[in-house]
């Protein structure tokens, strides 16, 4: 049981980060009906970015915490925002209207370019983070297991519950989001009414960024280390927590990720480590044959 | 007479290679009921979605109020006080009524909001009931109310309806066209109305134009081409008249 609990916590922990990873690829095929290949790159820029943000506090003498935190968290989403809509201005507004692969086929393209970028500027080794926040406390022992929360955990989930909440509000709740979701169903009837189409991608695509800057300084100080491929395989992964959720859909992006998180650290504590990726995709092509939709995906039957 | 609200000179627009308008010309003076009647394929459609630039005209200019509209793009046209309720509709299913109002009202001054939405609730009492169920799962004739109630959420100077009568039980076409005729005359709203239920239309109009292979074929004042008989034998077989 205590063993139980403590991969529940890790499990938790990951699918956050993977969640708000997967809310950028989904809602950005939600709008413009394509996967965002350089989405995982975003991220990746972000977790650097994170740790450079880290460094000049350091410099700086700023020796507190959360404020290091808050403050490296707006300068990554910040600059993300920027990388965000420069992916969209580059690899898909140019080809919108020219055949569906056109944009996808850029979109790699640009992530090659992100990634190669990183590696000349930042170097190939690995780079460690330095230890922000430390300490946890033991939550109960059982079965001479003691069962442990860090502190960084309770900060990557309350930080996650808390932009995922803010962004299902803004979505559902103002104005910004019913045109986001108008163009959604229906972009040429938005213009009509006058939205602005192409301003309202752009800031999807910031959005998404933005919400992948997070992830990135999460993951960096989950984990600690970072370089310039980390972008691929988490990027993966929550693009296939996108896919298990409904491609599409807010909530099940947000449920992607947590599954996601939940199978990669069970299977993992419970049978290996080694195969714990292979055991994600295997889910990702088991819900393409029997789901194609996914847990909470939009039925595609509307009567109009 | 005065310059007219929108005047279309030798408009041609294309998909990709076929030709849908060979140079249109159309006026709609302020204040008027202006009916387009033609036949299906005729370009009707097409032509209403030019005026909004969706696609854009190739040749020739859209005036609206003297300036030519033509190379904007379709927000910042329906921002100059053109309204359209499509064909179609095009409710946004999965919004609610309230919501599909509410963007309507995107370019409406916010105080406003509240006045207009008791405004179009007194025209169309059904929306009111249905306020929050899904725009999806109205029936027809509820989606045709909700897409003009929404496009009069912005207040425009200019309304374009695209066959606002289409598949509606005749009971519901007569409450549509009374409706049109009340926002024309109570709020002062010119109206470039296309349609196929060519009597109806006619009748409602200050002027018709009847457009054929996307050109501009007769038109007239709304009684003439009624008497027309051309127009009587094309549109008005089934002995309405
Ligand atoms: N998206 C499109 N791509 C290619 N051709 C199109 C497209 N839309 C319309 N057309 C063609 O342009 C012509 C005019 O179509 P339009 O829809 O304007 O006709 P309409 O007068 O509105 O007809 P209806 O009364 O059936 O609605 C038709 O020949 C149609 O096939
Ligand atoms: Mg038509």
């Amino acid at each position: 049981m205590a063993y139980f609990t403590q991969q529940l916590i890790n499990a938790i922990t990951l699918g956050a980060i993977y969640g708000l990873i997967a809310i950028g690829y989904t809602m950005v095929y939600g709008i413009i009906g394509m996967i965002n290949f350089a989405h995982g790159e975003v991220f990746m820029i972000g977790a650097f970015i994170s740790l450079i943000g880290f460094m000049i506090c350091n410099l700086l003498g700023i020796g507190s915490a959360p404020v290091a935190i808050v403050l490296v968290l707006l300068i990554a989403m910040a600059f993300s925002s920027v990388y965000g809509w420069a992916v969209e201005r580059t690899a898909y507004r140019p080809l919108r209207g020219s055949f569906r692969l056109a944009p996808l086929i850029s979109a790699i393209g640009v992530s090659i370019a992100l990634q190669n970028y990183v590696q000349l500027v930042q170097g190939a080794r690995p780079k460690p983070g330095g230890q922000v926040v430390s300490g946890g406390f033991t939550l109960f022992s059982a079965d001479g297991f003691d069962v442990r929360v860090s502190w960084l955990q309770i900060i990557i989930v309350v930080v996650t519950l808390v932009l995922m909440a803010g962004f299902t509000w803004l979505i559902a709740r103002t104005s910004l989001g019913r045109q986001q979701r108008a163009c959604e169903q229906d972009m040429r009837m938005a213009a009509l009414l006058g939205v602005d189409v192409d301003r309202t991608i752009s800031l999807t695509f910031v959005l998404g960024a933005a919400l992948a800057a997070v992830a990135g300084m999460l993951f960096l100080l989950y984990y600690g280390v970072i370089d310039f491929f980390i972008g691929f395989l988490a990027g993966i992964k929550a693009f296939t927590a996108a896919v298990l959720g409904g491609i599409g859909s807010l909530p099940g992006a947000m449920l992607g990720g947590l599954l996601i998180g939940l199978i990669e650290v069970f299977w993992a504590g419970y049978f290996s480590s080694e195969y714990k990726d292979v055991a994600v995709f295997a889910i990702l092509v088991l819900v393409l044959i029997f789901r194609p939709t996914g847990l909470l995906g939009k039925p595609e039957i509307e009567k109009v | 007479m005065p310059d007219p609200m929108l005047a279309i000179a030798g408009v041609e627009t294309f998909y990709g290679a076929i030709q849908a308008l060979h140079g249109v010309d159309l006026d709609v003076g302020r204040g008027e009921i202006v009916t387009l009647i033609g036949a299906n394929g005729a370009g009707k459609s097409t032509l209403l979605m030019t005026i909004c630039g969706n696609p854009r005209a190739r040749a020739g200019s859209i005036r609206l109020d003297g300036e030519d509209i033509s190379g904007l793009p379709t927000h910042e046209i329906v921002r100059r006080g053109v309204a359209q309720v499509p064909e179609g509709r095009r409710i946004f299913a999965r919004m609610s009524v309230f919501e599909n109002l509410q963007m309507g009202a995107t370019l409406g001054n916010p105080a406003n909001f509240q006045g207009d939405l008791e405004r179009v609730f007194a025209m169309f009492p059904r929306l009111a009931e249905r306020r929050d169920q899904r725009g999806g799962t109205l029936s027809g004739g509820e989606q045709q109310m909700l897409a003009i109630g929404r496009a009069l959420m912005s207040r425009p100077r200019l309304l374009l309806l695209d066959e606002p009568s289409l598949g509606l039980a005749p009971l519901i076409v007569r409450q549509i066209f009374e409706a049109i005729g009340r926002i024309a005359r109570e709020e002062g709203v010119t109206i470039f109305l296309v349609e196929q239920n060519a009597f109806h239309a006619l009748r409602l109009a200050d002027r018709g134009y009847v457009l054929a292979n996307g050109r501009v074929r007769l038109s007239g004042s709304g009684s003439d081409l009624l008497a027309n008989a051309e127009v009587r034998a094309a549109y008005l077989e089934g002995g309405h008249a």
